[in-house]
Order: C-alpha cells, then structure tokens, then sequence
C-alpha cells in the first residue's frame, strides 16, 4: 500500500495521506451504511404499501452536512498547503545538482563535474537542491520514495528539494507524458550515506568542474570581452544571491532563473547604468547543459554566496 | 446509427416513431426526440470505439514490458481519452436523454431552435469523421490534453486532424446548451415555475452555462494550437518566446468545468430514479438545484489545481486549491440529500435504482478521491499517477456511464414504448459494478506507489495490480455488451409498455403517452402541483 | 452557426413555428438565443484576449516595438467605418420597425457595402504585412532582431485576433446579403422583423470586438519608448 519512504518529506506526506484516507473510509461507511440500512428497513414490502409521506427536507441538517464536512477540508487544505508550501521552498546551504531532461533521458551534472545519466547519487542527512531544465517537451520529475515531484518545463528552471533519509535505490520516473520511450524515461535515485557518497563523488574521477567548463564557455561566446576585458557589461562578481537595480527602477534577485533569462534574452530585464540591445541574444544558441555550466560559473564569481565552489 | 428502427404493429397509435420509417423523416428530422435517438446511436458506436482502445491498453499493461510498441500504446490511450471525453461523455446525456426529455419534463412541445437542435447533431458527426479519420490515418500520440510543445513541435502524428475533429465538436456542444437555455427560459408550461422544475431539467440547465460559456475558450485553444503547429510562430513554444503554461491554462480553463459537463447531468438522471423508486420527493430539492448552478459556476475558478506541479505561483495554487474544496460542498450536497430521501421511502430496485445507487457509492468514492488531489501536498505525489486515472474514472464511468444507462433503463419504455427484461438488466448492472471495482480500484493503489500514467511498459512490481485491472476491465466489458444485446432484443421485442410502467411523477410520464407523439402531448399540459409529489396528500405549490 | 439562427427565424417569418405558443414566446426565444450566443462569441474571443495579456505583461517592449508597425491610419480609418456601419445598422432596424421597406433595403445596402470597405481594407493592410514579411512562420523578418521572437508573437496574435474578426465580418456580411434579399421579397412587417433585429445585435457585436481590438493592437504600445 506504501512505497518505500525515504525523504523527509515522506512520512509527513503518508500521515496526511493517512489522515485523508480514514475520513474517506469513514465518510463511505457512513454513507453506504445508511443507504443499505434505508434499502433494508425502507424497501417496499407489497405493492399495496400506502405512499410515504412527503418530507421536504431540513435546513438543519443541510447545514450540518455542509459545515462538518467542510471543516475536515479546511484541516485538509491547511495541512495539505502547509506541507507544499515546506516541500517546494528549498531551505539555505542546500547540495545543489543540476538535472537536464530530454527525449528520453536524465541528465545530471554535480558541481564538481561528475555526470551521469538516468542515475542520481544523493548523501542522507543533507538538504538537495535540484535545478531542472528541459531540452525539448514537458517533463516531469518524480521519486515516489520521496512522495516529491516536479514538472520539467523547457524555457525555465524549476526547482526541486529534498532531504533523504534512507539509504537505498528508488525509482525515479518522468511523469509527464513526453513521447514515445516516455515510459522508459525512468532510473534510479541511489542515496548513500554521506560517508559512502563521499567516496563516490571521489572515485567518480571529475576532472573537470562545472564552473571550469562553465568559464570555457564564458571564453568561447565572448561574455569576457564585454563583462570583464573592457566593462561594457555589468561586472559578474558578487552578482548571485544580490539584489540587482534594473534601469527601469526594478530591484530583483539575482538567482538561476534571472541569470538564465539574462543571457537568452537579455533585453527583458536591463540592469540600470546599461542599454538594452548591446549584448546579442543567446536564445537558441546555447544548449541547457551549457547554460548551467554558465550559470554554474557566475554563481561561483559570487564569493560571499554560500553555496560558491571554486 | 445504421440500425434500423423495428416496425411496430400498425395498430398502434402514432407516435413519433411510427409516423414516418423513411430515412429522409430521420436524417431530416428536427423532432428532438428523433434527433436525440440520432444522437444515441452515434455516441454508442463512439463508446464502442473508445472501449475497443480501453481493452487494448489493458491488454498492453498485463505485462512489464508490453505487448505493443510504445508508439502504438501511445495512441491507445489518446485515442481512448479523446473519444470518450469529447465524443462520449460530453454529448452523452445532455445530447440523448436530455434531448429527449428536456422539452417533455418542461411541458414543450419541442426545443427552442429545432434545426439548431439537428444541426448540432451534423456538427457532432462531422467532428466525429474528422477523429476518424485522424484514427485510420495512423492515430494521435499526444495524449487527449494535447499539451504544448510536444503536440506543436515533437508529436509527429495526426495532431491536427484530431485537434479539428474536437474544434469542430465543440460547436455541437455549444448549440446543444444554447437550445436548452433558451428551452428552459421561455418554453415552459404554464405552472411550470422555476421552484417545479424537475432535478434533471436543472441539472441540464447548469451544464449548459458551462456548455456555453467553457467550450469556446478551448475551441480558440485548439485554433491556436493547430495555427502554432503549421506556422511554428512560437506562441508555445519557449524555444521562441512562447510559453508552454499558457496552453494548460487555457485548456484547463475548459477542461475542468467539462467534467462537470459529464457528471452533472448524471446527477440530474440520478434525482429522477432516487425519487421514482424511493416514491419520495427529492430531500431537500431546493439545495439538490441549486448545487448544480453552484457546481457549475465555482468549476470555473478551480482549473489551477491541474497545474500545482507545473511551476505555477504557490499562492495561486493555494487560492485553486481552497476554491477546489468549495466545490466539493454542492457535490457532498447532493450525496447527502438522495441518501436522506430514501429515508421513510417505501424502494424498491429495479434496475434503474440499482444504478442509481451504484451511482451513488462511486460518486462518493469518485468524489472523496478528488480531495486527495485537491489537497496540494498529496497532488504532488500523485499527480500524473494512476491515483489519477482511478479517481476521474469512478467520477466519469462510475458516476456519468452508470448514470446514463440507468437513464437509458428507466426511460426506455418511454423512448421505445417497451419494456426491458428486468433480471437480464439487473444481471448486467451487477456485472457491470463488480467489473468497475476491480477494473480501478486497484489503480488507487498503483497510484500510491508511485505507478505513472501514460507508461507503455512498468516496473515489475507492479504487474500483479495491472493484472487485477485487465481482469477487472474484462468483466466490464462483458458488462457492457449485455445492455447492448438485450435493449436491442427489447426495442422490437419487449413486452409492450403501459403509458407510466413505473408509476412515476413527471409531465413525461403522467402527461405524455408512451411513446410520445412528434408533438409531445395530446393535450396541452398544465402543472399544478410541486414535483415528485408522490404522497398521496394533495399539496399544492411549489417548495 | 449564426446563419442558422436566422435560418430558423427566417422560415418562421410567414407563420408562428408550431412549437411555440405566440409570437412573442418565438421572439423572445430568439432574442435570448441570440444574447447567449453572443456571450458564446465572447468568450471565443475572451480565450485570444486572455493569451494577449499575458504576452503583453510578458514583452511590453516587443509590444511597444511592434505597434509601430502597424498602420494606424488605416486601422483609424477601418473604426470610423465601423462606427458608421454601426450606424447604419442600428437606422436598418429602425427602418424596419416602421416598416419602412425603402429605407432599410438602403440602410442594409449601405452597411454591406461599409462592411466591405472595412474587409478591403483589412486586405490592403494584411498584404502591407505580407510586404514586410510580417506574416508569423518560416518567412518571418522583423527589423529588430532583438525582439524577433517576441515580435512574431505578437503578429501571431494580431493575425488570430484580427482574423477571428474578419471572418466574423465575412459571416456577417453574408447574413446581410441573406437580409437584403429577405427584405427585397417583402418578408418583413412592422410586426415581424426578427432577423433584422438578431444581425442587428450581431452586427454591433462584431463592431464592439473591433473596439477593442483597435486600441489594443495599434495604438497602446506607441506612447513608450
């Protein structure tokens, strides 16, 4: 009846579920109940029963029927809002992995450049922060050990957290339909304690970080020329996680998704003291998994930011 | 649609059937008692169509690994999805029994717009070649809510024959509600207040604001989608600027009340027979009518709730959320009170009672489920899963199909002017809700753990659960064949009908002779009494 | 579909339709069919203006940037033609109410050719696009490449919107050929008009759209920048 539960998220889901389950079951019990007791004790007994008399109903009790069940879904809707709105705000000092879909694969990049494909390496005891993006259609990324899952929607980052508990394999799935192998989009989520994931990210043999990768194509599309040799562009240090001005008196937060619409789109979000239609639209030319990469390196120019790596 | 009507004695009087066998007095008919026998024969064979691709993706799911190729499964289960959402169950009751009985019930003599009424009907056929043809030119893959890019941009089947087929459909929706609005304002018999019109009528009535308000934004949904597939202008696709979201919001802005097209007029059959056979008036009548209209207008406000997991503002998705339990008061409603009417009844269960109250435990079930998917934190997990696919089946096949063939049931000898034979009927029902239980209830469970819909193949563990289903879905289909035969058997062999076999209220039955005459009633009929006044004390008045 | 309203009403012209009770039962039936379809219409086109929205609160520059190509004197010039037609309408219906044949074969005639003069100049204006390669899709060219994709949206949407529009233009124009001849055979009376009244709402119906329409898709954006 339960799958294997293995986040934290997970039992706090199943006592919800639980919750709701009992009421369901007592709500039909109640109702079958009383409709097989009436069959019963009501049913006609010869054909010359007298008529019944009219009742034409009661407003108390369609108060009654309204309010109480109503109360147990105001308890539903608080609880159920509550948990959602903890299960999909990622906490501060997350882990962060960066997660592609595409017809029909998962593609995982860690910050210290190991990848993999269909497969995710995730320490226990430690909040996890995924990036999701999306190549090509709608997916959706879902552990049901987690009870956690997210719709991957290309041309924006969703974000997805979790703490795991358990050490173990669990299935991971796309659950948004996506084509033709949509049923083979699936792998596995591999948690490890934290020791054992230690090893694995050292024996993964990285070589190469995401940011390294990330400044090499910080070199090959130009962004040196303009955002550090001769400073036409805003300087990128200490950019992520600040408050940017924007020249229309704008403030936002510099995160993942304002970086990303500043690179492929430059001119929807100008930053004050610059002009629009300077830096070239990037749109279409840089695939996802570059684009974190970029992202991964401006985020690590950011050395007050928690979560910079070299 | 190709069967021929049986020939009844010509001793009998005239009644619509009997005026006139020729094909032209059917195809040219704007009787809307023949129009909605038009209307039955063609979303039967729909039925029958969409049921073919049910078994044939039960068949597929008995093993891990499938039986098909992915690309087939694929278009089982949006073929399935597409034919029986839009031409099935939209039309079902409101295009057949409604039809029929909506101008009856009301005291009319026929519709408001007749030739509107039969053109619907073209409407629905020409909507009906073009799904297909979309089918026999190789199918669609796109699963029936046509998401955005992949239907614009990846999908490289028929999308656009299919997309026509449910444009071109919708119109006939649209025209039906219309006709009923119009119908239900202005063509009422005189003592035919609002406070007397029967449970049906109103039912029918709230589906068709929904009919007519809903229809048109998926219609210019789908335009845009078919424009965005030929001209790839970007208006979904993020790749150009477009925003894939948008498409699910304008869908669902439709799609969502459409399933309160396909249970409200249900409800409304089910308050009929609940008071027929309980030979008691509707407890509570003014709370049963007036969730109807409540259904139908809050079921515009709670579209959001498809869309918790799709990077949709939280608090956007917290107002779709409280608002989705505000609709389930009327429906909790409407359980109570035909539970309280059987109270003090004097019941009998003959089979449309049975389904009636198969209707009734499945639309609780149908009903309670939903919450869970309402609750946001539980939608998370099981979203996109069987747990999803379960609850809308006990709402749409436990409560519309059971629904409409109670309907068909208890209105046959009005329809045919022959009875049913009832231990066959009663057979079939049972068959029929043993077949539903283990068909979906198993699906709840699959859901649970985590089983996702639309998978061709699936992990090992969970085929003992698919194999319950298949076997499940096999009973059904059994099930449903026997209505089939034994209606058929019954149309020109069934023991002849009195005017009112089942002595029940209404102008269809005490008013109207059995079968009908093309203009309804003999005498022009008056109502001077609430409805479902079945005791035997002289009340007068409304409620 | 709104052909057919007036087709059931049209036959109903000469004698009450045998199911309903008076002609004023027929005539409020279709004038509330009417109304009901026409919030039907309203939110065929409530769904296209809900997309512009959205994009609009999206891209605001891209928007600002294509108004500038849109040709406002002739969309000025096709609201004033409008307007009038609205007009000319509204006095066809008057006519007919007064039984005046005359004046509402006239007025209807001056509508139609109004209505024409507004499609003739919608076709001038969609071939300016075509020009400048304006049309969304494969061909598509747009003179800021910045705004390229935005742009396109926005044209998309001005073509399904406008062209939403002219094909309700083109329905409608054809009911009043429908009306024209129906009034040059002598169908209507002072008593009985029906149709004239339904294209009537019809008519000024399509007129609001444009209304809309025309600020929305030439004028709002040009004032930025």
């Amino acid at each position: 009846m339960f799958p294997a539960a293995a986040s934290t998220a997970a039992p706090q889901v199943d006592a919800l579920y639980i919750y709701l389950v009992v009421l369901s079951v007592v709500m039909t019990t109640l109702i079958f109940i009383a409709i097989g007791f009436f069959a019963y004790k009501y049913r006609r007994r010869s054909p010359e029963d007298p008529m019944p008399r009219a009742i034409h109903g009661s407003l108390p009790m369609e108060v009654t029927w309204s309010v109480i069940p109503f109360l147990f879904m105001l308890v539903m809707f608080a609880w159920g809002t509550k948990l959602y709105f903890e299960n999909y705000t990622p906490p501060r000092n997350t882990l962060d992995i960066y997660v592609v879909g595409k017809q029909w694969m998962w593609k995982v990049q860690y910050p210290d450049g190991q990848r993999e494909i269909n497969e995710l390496h995730v320490p226990t005891g430690r909040p996890v922060k995924l990036t999701l993006a999306s190549e090509d259609v709608i997916h959706s990324f879902y552990i049901p050990a987690f009870r956690l899952k997210h719709d991957v929607v290309p041309g924006s980052y969703q974000t997805f957290w979790f703490q795991a508990t358990e050490p173990g394999r669990y299935h991971l799935f796309c659950a948004e339909y996506c084509g033709t192998n949509h049923s083979r989009m699936i792998g596995w989520v591999d948690v490890m304690d934290p020791v054992s994931y230690q090893n694995w990210l050292a024996g993964g043999a990285a070589g190469v970080s995401m940011s390294q990768l990330g400044e090499k194509l910080f070199e090959k599309y130009g962004c040196i020329t303009c955002h550090v040799t001769n400073r036409s562009g805003p300087p990128l240090d200490n950019v992520f996680g600040h408050p940017v001005q924007l020249a229309d008196g704008r403030t936002v937060l510099a995160d993942e998704p304002f970086l990303r619409e500043s690179i492929l789109n430059p001119n929807a979000k100008v930053v004050k003291g610059y002009k629009a239609n300077v830096m070239p639209v990037y749109q279409g030319q840089i695939d996802e998994e570059g684009l974190l990469q970029l992202i991964v390196y401006i985020k690590s120019l950011s050395q007050t930011h928690p979560q910079a790596r070299p | 649609m190709s069967t021929t009507l049986p020939r009844p004695e010509t001793t009998e009087r005239p009644n619509y059937l009997n005026v006139d066998y020729s094909w032209k007095s059917w195809l040219f008919t704007t009787d809307h008692k023949r129009i909605a026998l038009l209307y039955l024969f063609s979303i039967t064979a729909f039925f029958l169509v969409g049921a073919v691709f049910a078994g044939l993706m039960r068949l597929n799911l008995l093993f891990p690994d499938g039986l098909f190729e992915h690309d087939t499964y694929n278009k089982f289960f949006t073929m399935h999805g597409v034919i029986m959402v839009f031409f099935f169950l939209v039309p079902s009751i409101p295009a057949t029994l409604g039809n029929f009985l909506l101008p009856i019930m009301i005291g009319a003599r026929d519709l408001a717009f007749p030739r509107i009424n039969l053109l619907s009907w073209y409407i629905y056929i020409a909507g009906g070649l073009f799904a297909v043809l979309a089918i026999l030119k190789g199918g669609v893959d796109t699963g029936w809510t046509f998401y955005a890019p992949f239907s614009t941009t990846y999908s490289n089947t028929h999308v656009i024959l299919a997309a026509i087929g449910v444009f071109v459909s919708g119109f006939s929706s649209i025209l039906t509600g219309l006709n009923f609005i119009v119908t239900v304002h202005k063509m009422r018999a005189p003592g035919m207040t609002w406070s007397r019109l029967p449970l049906f009528v109103w039912a029918h009535y709230a589906t068709s604001l929904i009919q007519v308000l809903g229809t048109p934004v998926v219609a210019i949904t789908i335009v845009l989608l078919m424009l965005e597939r030929i001209l790839h202008a970007g208006i979904f696709d993020p790749n150009l600027g477009g925003d894939p979201v948008l498409f699910q919001h304008l869908f669902w802005f439709y799609s969502h009340p459409a399933v309160y097209i396909m249970i409200l007029p249900g409800m409304g059959v089910v308050s009929e027979i609940i008071a027929c056979y309980s030979r008691k008036g509707i407890f509570g009548y003014g709370f049963v009518a007036f969730s109807s209209v409540a259904i139908a207008v809050l079921g515009f406000m709670v579209w959001g709730h498809h869309l918790f997991v799709a990077g949709q503002s939280m608090y956007a998705s917290m107002v779709f959320s409280f608002i989705s339990f505000l609709v389930a008061v009327p429906s909790a409603i409407k359980v109570f009170n035909w539970t309280a009417t059987m109270y003090k009844g004097s019941i009998t269960f003959d089979t449309p009672m049975l389904y009636a109250l198969g209707f009734i435990g499945l639309f609780t079930i149908g009903g309670l489920t939903g919450l869970f998917l309402a609750t946001m934190a539980i939608d998370v997990h099981l979203t996109d899963t069987y747990f999803v696919i379960a609850h809308f089946h006990y709402v749409m096949v436990g409560g519309m199909v059971l629904a409409f063939l109670g309907g068909v049931h208890f209105w046959f000898p009005k329809m045919t002017g022959r009875l049913y034979p009832e231990m066959w009927a009663r057979l079939a029902a049972a068959i029929i809700f043993v077949g539903f239980n283990l068909t979906f209830f198993p699906q709840f469970i699959l859901g649970y753990l985590g089983m996702p819909r639309r998978y061709a193949t699936y992990a090992q563990e969970f085929q003992v659960l698919h194999v319950l289903s298949t076997a499940g879905a096999s009973i059904l289909g059994v099930g449903y064949l026997l209505p089939l035969i034994y209606l058929s058997w019954a149309w020109r062999k069934g023991e002849r009908s009195s005017q009112n076999p089942w002595q029940a209220k209404g102008l269809e039955w005490e008013q109207s002779p059995t079968p009908p005459p093309t203009f309804n009633f003999d005498v022009p009929p008056v109502v001077t009494e609430r409805p479902y006044n079945y005791s035997e004390e002289v009340e007068v008045g409304g409620y | 579909m709104a052909d057919t309203d007036l087709s059931v009403a049209s036959h109903a012209s000469t004698a009450l339709k045998h199911h309903f009770d008076d002609s004023e039962q027929q005539l409020e039936s279709s004038t509330l069919g009417m109304w009901v379809f026409l919030l039907t219409e309203i939110m065929f086109f409530g769904g296209m203006f809900g997309a512009y929205t959205v994009y609009r609160n999206l891209y605001p520059a891209a928007f600002a940037s294509t108004s500038h190509y849109m040709n406002v004197t002739l969309g000025a010039t096709n609201t004033a033609v409008l307007i009038f037609s609205s007009l000319t309408m509204a006095l066809a219906v008057r006519s007919a109410q007064l039984g005046q044949k005359r004046a509402l074969l006239s007025f209807l005639t001056f509508t139609l050719i109004l209505g024409l003069v507004f499609l003739s100049i919608k076709y001038v204006e969609y071939h300016e696009k075509w020009v400048d390669h304006h049309i969304p899709g494969p061909g598509f060219h747009y003179a800021e490449p910045q705004y390229f994709h935005q742009a396109q949206i926005l044209f998309f949407l001005y073509f399904a919107m406008t062209g939403l529009h002219a094909l309700h233009m083109i329905v409608r124009a054809g009911l009043l050929i429908t009306l024209i001849a129906m009034a040059a055979r002598n169908r209507f009376s002072a008593g009985w008009y029906t149709p004239v009244e339904m294209i009537g709402l019809y008519w000024h119906f399509v007129d609001i759209v444009w209304i809309f329409l025309f600020p929305l898709l030439y004028l709002i954006g040009r004032t930025m920048r």
